[in-house]
């Protein structure tokens, strides 16, 4: 156990937290009741995947990707591709956020509550009757 | 003769000829997963006459069904989060470690994209090269997630001049409130707004303008951009905007940098699987006008999303642009 | 010959063109361009059909001027081109049959945008069925969740939106855990093109290292994917979603889209993971448990329901248990078995919604199950197609669902150790769908004397309303589960050489 916790400080910290990040946000969306912290859940989700990503990228004493005085050694520079993959991931999550925010303004609109499970039961009553 | 028919009624071929005919369920008291169903199944034999069932069906602390299942549920979805993270946590210390050069990450590929990017591509951000150029595939398929996420928005929230339904009525009714609530005089935001707006602007612009040589893009250009299309909104009112910004710009706006975008990117898409020459200048890596359709494709996305977060905005607020 | 070798990329480029204009268009022209991309699409798909159909092999496909490891490419061969010429068919087939009720049910101006819905999602599933690269995969597969989201929700009652509200929390769950199984397959190969992946994955393997990140990311993605279509214990949006929807949405949402996702899982584990390290890794075990699982409490709910699009949508849930079922016995035979009976359901279930929509139409809106007594004689076409798809689904001789049953009967052979189970859950499902199909097709045939003469002006007036398209979508349909049905050899055939060089 200690020396599980000793690798994951010493070499593993970022995707350490990146997983209690993706966990939280998870878990929020699949337990919480409340409409709006599950959207909240869904962004530190994909917030926590971006954090990955970068991390994985990441490489000890390089620049950003970006050209720096004509130098274009690869080993001067961290991995471009998960930053790509983060821009994407990011307009992604935007898209999905809006959608959601607009379904909970609709539902809102017409049951009064951001509560879940409220709004399903009502909803199984009016259907019911 | 009215033995043998009480006979006929208990016996088996009655009740299945009533479960043929729908007034009978025989799973329905066996089954505890059908949640509000448990002691409502009497109820339920027409659903249109108008039977109304008693709330305590659905309060969670008089059906114990319902309680049961519900605890059931949270109590393995519980268990099951908690699994997740332990595997996932337990399984970092096995993956390749942190910043380290040798990583598998760290290829062939990501080498390409360095080494041959400016020649390839004329862009001297790598990041941008990569996501126009070597994987524009992808980042079409993102716009087209940003602009079905407006499509999706629109069906929600807009509400049409000529849709007289009730509840469109009352949101209109809301959104008209809406307007007399802006503030409309308040002095230090259109001040502030005053100055911060054109540098709002010029700068969303230089960062989509030069998404490919320093770090930025459409999205983050067009972000801003929206950002002041909104602060300005905010503190002049709809009156004002609608002076330059309609919903006929944005769809004039959106269409035609979508179909720019989509024909510019077929285009080399195509000529680069059939081994054409694409004759599209790179230009030299470094000046603004360089790096091909990077530019004309960060100015595609930069204008749809600025659009789009005003779009998002506006719909929120009161259905309409 | 050679030129055609470009057109898995039109009809996707075309598909998303043709959404992004509509959503300036008015609703009908937007539903004649939709109607012409599907078109279109397949008549295109059917030329890549014939132009890979004697080569062999796949054909790589750049998207861009860079080959494999470093460019977005698509890849088609015999089954890619076959899956995207069936799509094609059965969105065609469900526009055509559901289209009056778009105008009813969609808000009056927001029609276009259903149309765009439909365009985009055409393309999101050509792209899942096409693409050579794991993350275009991941796009792709949020286009199209997102597109069945509002599919849903367009029908802008209470229902709707809370449907939609309850898929969208489960599909992102699903995407986010398939995503970070991505980032990690990305981060222990380097690759995200799926060949270059393949290869990577294969040296892991063979020295050994990163067994149980490997390990996870098997787990991540197919059980990202389950959710997303619908395994059993991740149903519970399925029958309100497709309950609810509009009919053109119910049957792409029930035919299609969750069949998008188990394709992609397919390629998946076919040409990223490699199927030797999939059968070792034991998930299969557990997607094959979840798919007998679903296979009989699917069932069981449908019997419960007293709606009949729930019952049919609850028969979805035992329908999607089958092809996990075929996915998790691990074979070849186990595979194809599956895929022909993605086939099957899509053709069945979208002919039970279409014909399901021409019965309501005679019998007053209603949709429960007494409300549609009698309905088969006031709209003869309807009864019969709801029949056929009935009886496909139990499992008639010279209908497709007999077939695709047959054939995980055979499957399950090869396996020993799976074979009394599988043989146990296809007894007892195919007895459970006997029970609550062909209780409703007795029911719209039996009616009580003097029921139809009471309301006979109504039922002129609503046969006179159910449209011509709805009819020839019913046929068409009926025409194809026959088709399946009786010349199920060359289907079977292409369907395996398909999977040869799927990989």
């Amino acid at each position: 156990m200690i020396d599980f916790l000793q690798t994951l400080i010493e070499y593993h910290i970022e995707e350490a937290a990146s997983m209690i990040l993706f966990g939280i946000g998870f878990s929020l969306l699949l337990l919480n009741r409340n409409l709006i912290k599950k959207i909240m859940g869904l962004n530190i989700m994909d917030t926590a995947v971006y954090l990955f990503l970068t991390a994985k990228g990441y490489v000890y004493g390089r620049m950003v990707p970006i050209m720096n005085s004509g130098i274009t050694d690869p080993n001067a520079y961290t991995n471009p591709i998960p930053d790509g993959l983060v821009l994407t991931g990011i307009v992604v999550s935007v898209s999905v956020s809006a959608i959601l925010l607009s379904l909970t303004i609709r539902l809102y609109d017409r049951y009064h509550t951001l509560d879940l499970d409220k709004i399903i039961t009502e909803w199984r009553k009016e259907e019911d009757n | 003769m009215s033995r043998i028919r009480d006979n006929y009624e208990n016996s088996r071929a009655a009740k299945f000829e009533a479960w043929l005919r729908g007034d009978y369920d025989p799973m329905s008291e066996g089954m505890e997963i059908s949640v509000p169903k448990t002691d409502g199944s009497d109820d339920e034999i027409d659903p249109r006459a108008g039977l109304v069932i008693s709330d305590a069906l659905y309060d969670r602390h008089t059906n114990k069904a319902l309680k049961r299942s519900g605890y059931v549920y949270r109590v393995l979805s519980v268990v099951l989060c908690l699994v997740m993270i332990s595997v996932l946590l337990w399984m970092v210390q096995f993956l390749p470690k942190f910043g380290q050069p040798d990583n598998p990450a760290n290829n062939e590929v990501s080498a390409r994209y360095i080494e041959k990017g400016v020649e390839e591509t004329g862009a001297v951000n790598f990041v941008t090269g990569m996501i126009l150029d070597y994987r524009a595939f992808d980042t079409f398929g993102e716009s087209c997630v940003l602009f079905i996420a407006t499509i999706c928005v629109q069906i929600l929230l807009r509400i049409d001049k000529d849709d007289m339904t009730p509840a469109t009525f009352r949101r209109r009714k809301e959104s008209e409130t809406d307007r007399l609530l802006e503030p409309k005089n308040d002095i230090i935001l259109q001040r502030v707004s005053v100055v911060l707006v054109p540098f709002l602007f010029i700068f969303g612009i230089y960062i989509i303008l030069n998404g490919h040589l320093s770090p930025g893009g459409g999205f983050s250009g067009g972000a801003v951009i929206g950002a002041g299309l909104i602060l300005y909104l905010c503190s002049f009112g709809y009156k004002q905007t609608e002076r330059f910004f309609t919903i006929r710009t944005f769809r004039i706006v959106s269409l035609v940098a979508l179909i720019t975008y989509c024909l510019a990117k077929s285009y080399s898409f195509y000529t680069g699987a059939n081994h054409l020459e694409s004759h599209i200048p790179l230009g030299t890596p470094g000046n603004i006008l360089s790096s091909g359709l990077i530019l004309v494709l960060n100015i595609c996305v930069g204008s749809v999303v600025a659009c789009t977060m005003y779009a998002f905005y506006t719909l929120f607020r009161k259905g309409d642009f | 010959m050679e030129f055609f070798r470009n057109f898995p990329f039109f009809s996707i480029m075309i598909a998303m063109f043709c959404g992004i204009v509509s959503s300036a268009v008015s609703g009908k022209s937007a539903r004649r361009i939709s109607l012409a991309m599907v078109t279109g699409v397949l008549v295109l798909s059917a030329c890549t059909l014939v132009y890979v159909g004697d080569m062999g092999e796949s054909v790589t496909y750049l998207m861009g001027h860079f080959p494999a490891p470093w460019g977005n490419e698509i890849r088609f061969g015999t089954l890619e081109a076959f899956l995207a010429l069936y799509f094609s068919i059965i969105m065609l087939l469900s526009v055509l049959g559901g289209w009056s009720h778009v105008i009813t049910d969609v808000e009056a101006g927001k029609e276009n945008l259903f149309y765009v819905l439909i365009d985009m999602m055409m393309s999101s599933l050509l792209a899942m069925i096409y693409t050579n690269d794991l993350f275009t995969g991941y796009v792709f597969v949020e286009i199209n969740t997102i597109a069945a989201c509002g599919m849903i929700m367009i029908r802008q009652n209470g229902h709707g939106i809370v449907a939609a509200i309850r898929y969208m929390v489960m599909s992102l769950i699903g995407s986010g855990l398939f995503l970070i199984g991505l980032s990690l397959l990305y981060d222990i190969t380097g690759h995200l093109l799926m060949v270059p992946a393949h290869e990577a994955i294969e040296t892991v393997v063979a020295e050994g290292t990163y067994r149980v990140p490997l390990l996870v990311i098997i787990s991540l993605m197919s059980v990202g994917m389950a959710i997303k279509s619908g395994l059993y214990p991740f149903h519970s949006w399925i029958p309100e979603t497709y309950g609810y929807a509009t009919p053109t949405a119910s049957a792409v949402l029930s035919s299609l889209v969750s069949k998008g996702y188990i394709i992609l899982l397919i390629k998946i584990f076919y040409r990223v993971i490699g199927m030797d390290v999939i059968v070792s890794s034991h998930i299969l075990n557990a997607l094959f448990i979840f798919g007998i699982v679903a296979m009989v409490m699917g069932s069981l709910h449908a019997i419960m329901q007293t709606d009949c699009r729930k019952m049919i949508a609850y028969s979805s849930v035992a329908q999607i248990g089958y092809i996990y079922m075929g996915i998790g016995l691990g074979t070849k035979a186990g595979m194809v078995a599956a895929i022909f009976h993605i086939l099957t359901h899509a053709a069945t279930k979208s002919l039970l919604f279409i014909s399901a929509v021409g019965l309501y139409e005679v019998s007053d809106g209603r949709t429960d199950y007494n409300g549609l007594r009698n309905a088969a004689y006031r709209n003869r076409i309807a009864g019969i197609a709801f029949s056929v798809g009935a009886l496909s689904m139990v499992g008639f001789p010279m209908l497709s669902g007999f077939i695709s049953k047959y054939l995980f009967a055979t499957a399950a052979l090869e396996r020993p150790h799976k074979m009394l189970l599988t043989l146990l859950a296809l007894i007892i499902s195919t007895v459970l769908n006997a029970v609550y199909f062909l209780r409703q097709v007795v029911t719209i045939y039996s009616g009580r004397p003097g029921e139809s003469s009471s309301t006979s002006n109504f039922i002129k007036e609503a046969i006179s309303e159910s449209t011509f398209s709805n009819r020839f979508a019913s046929i068409a349909l009926i025409l194809l589960n026959l088709f399946l049905g009786l010349f199920s050899e060359v289907v079977i055939e292409l369907i395996s050489r398909g999977l040869e060089i799927f990989a």
